[in-house]
């Protein structure tokens, strides 16, 4: 038994766990120790050594959808922007109108290239003195620091731009039972946290920033505070939310909840050649507040008409269509498949993948290539799941 | 984790059971561990050929698809279809009920180049 070589375009597949050498240069967390300890499954996840599970995906997964999970998200970056016209020079890198954010509220956002292909999606978030508190991906995240210096070089904002990741460990506390989970270790009253506010407090007697944020489709918290906390609050908050069933998710759990979420992944559903209008996300793309880098490119195509645009789809036949396959209609080459595989929520097996716009409605039937065999499928709306409001 | 005495196994975490004629083909302890949560099992149709070395299938988990390949070459007699409606039975029970293929043996000759329970473990390492 063998993994195949079309596993190899997804980066979350590489079991890590063999040679030494090959392991010694990935990028740790403060947690990766505490993840050892409870025998955690280690990959390599673009350069980092991370959990992809820790007892079994499906387990974890359902963990998240009915109670609540655990995750290290510590590889994610931070990138501060403070000064008097901070926000001004976030609304110029990014997309989203930071504008529109009151204080201690975040907003989903994408840092663009002049051609309108995409650097990264990131959260933005606004401090009450105007400072702005970016987290953005893992792997991504010297590139966008880069990116932002350049961007703004010679445009005179009147703001200083730090890579900020080394003070900060993140951990998300993501299902129904979160809020009580995390609520045991925080005078902060969380229920008056709105979803994508913020607020500065503690938890467990150390700083944290708490956010009602999330990358599951769920309800619940991510927090960031001092790497060198990030141990024991691990260990504290998985003793509060013991009486709720609380499992340690890793990056597997986290990629299936995503999935049903209908929530892009930088590398598969965005990328520096796709814009973030052919992924639908349209929404986090404000023509009207003034210019930004990417704005012409983004103008220009959606003049010209989008050729391609992202499709959720479900499996009809007996097989499970995973990134990079290649998808057919009317048994012609017409897209690929940017992420799937099996939804433990809904029981099917269900994908996101690129198709011509005039294919990418509802309803279309396709044909995903799997092992060289067209295997039937449907595009289907996103997301796949939707949590019940409270 | 223990690895019958009476199987031979391959490299690449396939074992295989030698009763006369014939050969049952299942993917060891150490794959299943590996893979995680068993979803979607492809095997051959009975009458195939299949041929040492060569993938004749493939088990999907959650996060990866795997070929897997014959430990012997011969032609398939019986294949386990209680596993498409139970995948999950590869991570219970994949030396015992989750047996993939059975198989007529072409070349019982072959069956010298597999590894013993004890190499196998001694490649686990």
């Amino acid at each position: 038994m063998r993994k195949t070589a079309r596993d190899k375009a997804n980066v979350t597949l590489k079991l890590t766990h063999e040679p030494m050498s090959d392991t010694a240069d990935l990028k740790r967390t403060p947690l990766f120790e505490t993840h050892l300890a409870s025998k955690a499954k280690m990959v390599d996840f673009g350069g980092w050594n991370m959990p992809v599970q820790y007892s079994s995906i499906i387990e974890e997964h359902s963990a998240v959808r009915n109670a609540v999970g655990l995750f290290d998200v510590s590889h994610m970056g931070e990138i501060e922007v403070r000064g008097p016209q901070a926000l001004e020079l976030v609304n110029y890198i990014a997309t989203n109108n930071a504008a529109k954010l009151k204080p201690w509220q975040a907003q989903y956002s994408a840092l663009l290239y002049e051609h309108g292909g995409t650097v990264d999606d990131i959260l933005v978030h606004r401090l009450p003195n105007g400072d702005m508190f970016l987290c953005v991906n893992a792997s991504n995240q010297e590139k966008d620091f880069d990116h932002i210096k350049a961007a703004v070089s010679g445009k005179k904002f009147d703001a200083e731009v730090e890579l900020a990741s080394s003070r900060y460990a993140q951990i998300a506390v993501q299902g129904p039972k979160g809020l009580a989970t995390l609520q045991k270790l925080t005078a902060t009253n969380l229920s008056e946290i709105k979803y994508y506010w913020f607020t500065d407090g503690a938890v467990s007697n150390t700083p944290a920033r708490i956010a009602r944020t999330g990358y599951t489709g769920e309800d619940g918290f991510e927090i960031y505070i001092a790497p060198g906390e990030a141990p024991r609050l691990w260990k504290e908050l998985l003793k509060a939310g013991e009486e709720f069933g609380i499992k340690q998710c890793g990056l597997g759990a986290r990629n299936t909840l995503r999935l049903e979420a209908g929530m892009a992944l930088y590398g598969h559903e965005l990328t520096a050649s796709i814009n973030p209008l052919e992924a639908n996300l349209g929404w986090i793309v404000k023509m009207d507040k003034g210019d930004f880098v990417g704005r012409a490119a983004l103008e220009k195509a959606q003049n010209g008409g989008l050729s391609r645009m992202l499709a959720g789809f479900e499996m009809k036949d007996r097989g499970i269509g995973r990134d990079g396959y290649e998808v057919w209609v009317d048994g012609k080459t017409a897209g690929w498949v940017t992420s799937g595989g099996p939804s433990p929520t809904l029981n099917k097996n269900i994908g996101l993948c690129y198709l011509p716009t005039a294919k990418a409605q509802p309803g279309q039937p396709i044909h995903v290539i799997i092992r060289n065999s067209p295997v039937e499928a449907i595009t289907t709306p996103t997301p796949f799941y939707k949590r019940a409001k409270a | 984790m223990s690895y019958p005495n009476n199987f031979k196994y391959t490299k690449e975490h396939e074992w295989v059971l030698i009763e006369g004629d014939n050969g049952t083909i299942g993917i060891t302890e150490h794959a299943q561990s590996e893979l995680g949560d068993i979803v979607f099992v492809d095997l051959p149709k009975v009458g195939a050929a299949i041929t040492k070395g060569s993938t004749f299938g493939s088990v999907e988990s959650v996060k990866a698809v795997s070929d897997i390949y014959a430990p012997v070459s011969g032609e398939v007699v019986e294949i386990n279809e209680a596993l498409g409606g139970a995948p999950e039975k590869l991570n219970s029970d994949p030396h015992g009920t989750a047996w993939l293929i059975k198989v007529k043996l072409a070349k019982p000759d072959e069956i010298g180049t597999l590894l013993s329970a004890a190499d196998y473990e001694k490649h686990l390492g």
